[in-house]
């Protein structure tokens, strides 16, 4: 199976300015509590299939970028992007051969541990948001992976 | 689904004796940037720099709206034009007719203020912006306005719109700041009834449509209907803006507090325009003119007056 593959930078630079365009665009607001972290999967995405593209520094900087996108604490999504991206980095050869259902459920959990963290972060910085509202992310996410993960495969393969 | 590799690598798993230390460096660093930038201190350089980096990718989701607003002025008719051409010169011939009264009144009162040797009230400067339609975070209230420190913003600094108080900025930019609106659950501004001018604080309750007044005792004299002002003593915004109007009272005789909502004047979720408000103290007004003689002799006898704090 020999392909073309794209440049896994250019293709991590591309794919993760287009999240952080989604992750801002304007929507109604029952949509806006809906939004994916489209980001995030986007990160798990490299740090699974492309982990030298994709390591943690990437995860890192990723994550800051939505910080200044987003107007909170500075380094808020950075570390919970950078933890995320450490467990799929340790896993990720036994991730890849999962089938697509366990994989999800795997996502599933790293979601939780993501929005965990935001919230534990928000408590100590003063922001507590107790909505549970603000868990409505880790489902859409979940639901939207396998989609995600086909496209991401797509665009990989030229 | 095929595994993906690299171009021209042979396949190499990432060497895990580092990815914990890797891991372990960079969430200490978010750390340190989270407690640097929790207390204000020297990261509004680095926050300024990574907003005017974000500046471009937030015009390009600002623009699909902004290009919608310009076709709809663009393709209206001369009709519907000419009809709020005229309801405009109404309203405008109304207000000139009320600011006339208003400027008199205005002059009276630095008059009789300078009499009193109070200091004078501040004087204000507004500028226009526009409410970028961009999505922060839904948990939040807070939006992103076209204009930063460019423009002389602040942080801090009193946005209010044509009905009342809005928010206060809290990120500048150079080309764009972050408002956090009235509503935000860790806003708060202090404020006065109207009425009979008692004080106390609105604190945002994460609703746009409600503040809660959660400092005021069962027998406070409040009524439904009541207008807060702005007292001006949290030193952010001058005295006397409308903020939000009492839509319920309720005393609970068990209760040593009475709960207390108000809904906002502004369209916190509704504008699409805002106002920037500058205000900068006019001193040396009362110093320039000395007093005539006549009124200041016997305050003079009795007691020197305090000098107006600057």
């Amino acid at each position: 199976m020999i392909e073309e593959r794209r440049n896994p930078r250019l293709l991590l630079l591309g794919v993760g300015l287009a999240a952080l365009v989604l992750s801002a665009l304007p929507l109604p607001h029952v949509a806006d509590l809906l939004r994916p972290d489209f980001l995030l999967l986007t990160v798990v995405w490299f740090a699974l299939m492309m982990p030298r593209a994709g390591g943690l520094a990437t995860a890192w900087a990723a994550g800051l970028a939505l910080d200044a996108f987003r107007g909170v604490a500075l380094g808020e999504n950075a570390l919970a992007f950078v933890v995320v991206a450490f467990i799929v980095h340790r896993f990720h050869l036994r991730m890849r051969m999962y089938p697509l259902r366990q994989q999800t459920l795997v996502v599933l959990l790293l979601l939780l541990a993501y929005q965990f963290l935001l919230f534990w972060i928000d408590g100590v910085t003063g922001h507590p948001v107790t909505a549970w509202v603000r868990w409505l992310p880790v489902v859409t996410g979940t639901l939207v992976w396998p989609l995600w993960t086909g496209l991401m495969g797509r665009l990989a393969i030229r | 689904m095929p595994a993906l590799r690299e171009p021209g690598a042979r396949y190499a798993p990432p060497r895990v004796s580092t990815l914990g230390l890797r891991a372990l460096v960079l969430i200490a660093l978010s750390v340190g940037l989270m407690v640097a930038d929790h207390r204000q201190q020297g990261l509004a350089a680095i926050r300024s720099g990574l907003s005017a980096a974000a500046w471009p990718l937030q015009m390009l989701v600002h623009s699909p709206v902004a290009a919608w607003d310009w076709l709809s002025a663009t393709l209206r008719t001369r009709r519907e034009l000419l009809t709020e051409n005229d309801a405009l010169k109404d309203a405008a011939r109304e207000t000139d007719l009320k600011l006339l009264r208003l400027e008199a009144i205005e002059q009276e009162n630095q008059r009789l203020r300078s009499l009193l040797n109070a200091a004078p009230r501040d004087a204000e400067r507004v500028q226009a912006a526009i409410v970028m339609r961009v999505d922060l975070d839904p948990l939040r209230h807070r939006v992103l306005i076209d204009r930063g420190s460019r423009d002389g913003v602040a942080r801090a600094q009193p946005v209010i719109d044509a009905h009342g108080v809005f928010g206060q900025t809290i990120n500048v930019g150079p080309f764009a700041a972050e408002v956090i609106l009235l509503s935000d659950p860790t806003h708060a501004v202090p404020v006065q009834v109207e009425r009979n001018g008692l004080r106390t604080i609105a604190v945002g309750s994460g609703d746009t449509g409600r503040l809660t007044l959660p400092y005021l005792p069962r027998n406070a004299d409040v009524q439904a209907d009541d207008l807060l002002v702005t007292s001006g003593l949290g030193g952010v915004f001058p005295a006397g803006l409308p903020v939000a109007r009492i839509s319920e009272v309720r005393r609970d005789p068990s209760q040593p507090l009475a709960v207390v909502s108000a809904r906002p004047t502004a369209a916190l979720d509704r504008d699409r325009e805002v106002l920037l408000l500058w205000t900068t103290p006019r001193v040396a007004l009362p110093a320039a003119e000395p007093p005539p003689p006549v009124a200041a002799a016997p305050r003079e006898a009795r007691a020197k007056p305090k000098p107006a704090p600057p």
